[in-house]
């Protein structure tokens, strides 16, 4: 009993005015109160202990949250580095099939650019001695002889310039196709930059293969007249449908070898208000259960190491988003496959 | 002698004409021109031309040089015409093909034709 409560029942007991009855029942009172204090100080120890226990498993929560939360961050940090890597590796596919496609030009740009050099070089051999032998002419006093060398010389001039000319354009369009796209839309003569691109093609991949060969056709609607794109990046689009072409006609032909006539035919066609470039083989053609995929990025079916995946697949975003078009495919397997890029005007 | 001059180039006829008027106008050559592998084949069939000495290209739309070579080699056999390839493709597995399939000299583009005036009055 605590020492207020002794004391309060030892006065009870001594105290003279009180009656035995009233002091008994006093007492119990204060026995009751002593009970019900020792009670409540147990419960209070009890608390206190929850409260320390419960102290300690708080800290020990806030210290786990803080560790949580550091590996957490981390974790943060690792995802937001992934997808910066992830990012980069994008960029750099797009590049490397920029330049996978570059390299399928190399070859036939340096086939395309030794024939004019040939004629500019030897063009400018034969003005060389045309102008010797017009002097001797002068000489002698043959004008007419000289001047028929004159008309001689001014058309091998004719011939450097233009075939000068010509390797100019193929350097430029070299570049163009390697440079980033500016995203500028300028007016562009498709049938010209149709035909440039199938010349590249086809000679790049002869260059690669010696055995292939392919019957090359043209049909180019003459009334198109210039179409606003941007023409790196539809460059980048026809070639990679008359590189697929060449590539279809060539795995037809492995298992067709007698009778079998790959051709390839690219044609132009203005309708209403959009124009329409075509790029058709007679190869393998598309099996329907690829059919569904060929747009997806990294969906191939050439073997390992001979295809990014991402032609059709930047094509496909080109022609649509870049250009607000659409890319359309006709396939029948064993046949024939057309690919048709259509430009609103 | 006459010379045959496969190309798809069509400049080539007006080229092989300046570089070689003199040899030309002094009848010591006589050239004649197809711009394809067919078209060759087609004028070598005749069988009014006389024997020729071909000068082609390789990389044609159509039939290639080589093919055409091999053609020649196969079908005109008693006496295979000379035939020189002429290619911006100088490289080893072009060079190898062409000797394999029997051809008899091998040039490249950009021609020098000084060499190849001297070759050609070799064989003369």
């Amino acid at each position: 009993m605590s020492p207020q409560l002794q004391t309060i029942s030892d006065l009870i007991k001594n105290s003279s005015g009180i009656s035995d009855a009233e002091k008994e029942s006093l007492l119990k009172v204060i026995k009751e109160a002593d009970k019900n204090q020792s009670m409540i100080q147990f419960k209070l120890e009890r608390i206190e202990k929850d409260r320390n226990t419960l102290s300690v498993m708080l800290q020990e929560s806030i210290e786990d949250l803080q560790k949580k939360s550091l590996v957490i961050e981390d974790a943060n940090k690792a995802l937001t580095q992934t997808l910066e890597e992830l990012k980069a590796t994008q960029a750099q596919l797009i590049q490397s099939e920029k330049m996978a496609s570059l390299g399928e030009l190399t070859a036939g740009i340096a086939h395309e650019i030794q024939n004019p050099l040939n004629f500019v070089n030897n063009f400018s051999e034969v003005s060389n001695e045309l102008l010797d032998e017009m002097t001797e002419q002068l000489e002698k006093g043959n004008a007419n002889e000289a001047k028929a060398i004159a008309n001689e010389v001014k058309m091998s001039l004719e011939k450097i310039n233009l075939h000068g000319k010509r390797a100019d354009g193929i350097v430029k369009s070299m570049l163009q196709h390697s440079r980033t796209s500016n995203n500028k839309k300028e007016p562009t003569d498709i049938n010209v930059l149709a035909d440039e691109y199938l010349r590249l093609a086809y000679h790049g991949l002869r260059a690669k293969d010696k055995s292939f060969n392919a019957a090359l056709k043209t049909d180019y609607d003459e009334n198109i007249g210039l179409v606003k794109v941007i023409s790196q990046d539809i460059g980048r689009v026809i070639l990679n449908l008359i590189t697929n072409a060449f590539y279809a006609v060539m795995e037809k032909k492995k298992s067709h070898p007698e009778g079998y006539e790959p051709t390839v035919t690219v044609g132009t066609k203005k309708v209403d208000n959009k124009v329409m470039v075509t790029v058709k083989d007679n190869g393998t053609g598309i099996p329907q259960k690829a059919l569904d995929k060929i747009f997806q990025p990294f969906f191939t079916t050439k073997p390992t190491g001979q295809g990014t995946g991402l032609g059709l697949s930047l094509s496909y975003d080109i022609v649509t988003k870049g250009h607000g078009g659409e890319l359309r495919v006709e396939t029948k397997e064993g046949e024939s496959t057309a690919f048709s890029i259509i430009l609103p005007l | 002698m006459k010379i045959l001059v496969v190309d798809d180039e069509k400049d080539v006829q007006v080229l092989f004409e300046q570089r070689f008027r003199k040899e030309i106008r002094n009848k010591e050559m006589e050239f004649a021109f197809a711009y394809s592998g067919e078209d060759a084949l087609k004028y070598l069939g005749d069988l009014s031309h006389e024997a020729v000495l071909i000068l082609s290209d390789i990389n044609m739309p159509g039939m290639s040089g080589l093919e055409l070579l091999r053609h020649i080699k196969e079908k005109h056999k008693e006496p295979p015409p000379l035939v020189m390839m002429i290619t911006a493709y100088g490289d080893a597995d072009n060079y190898n093909t062409a000797m394999k399939l029997g051809a008899d000299d091998f040039l490249t583009k950009p021609l020098e034709f000084s060499l190849l005036k001297e070759k050609l009055k070799a064989i003369h």
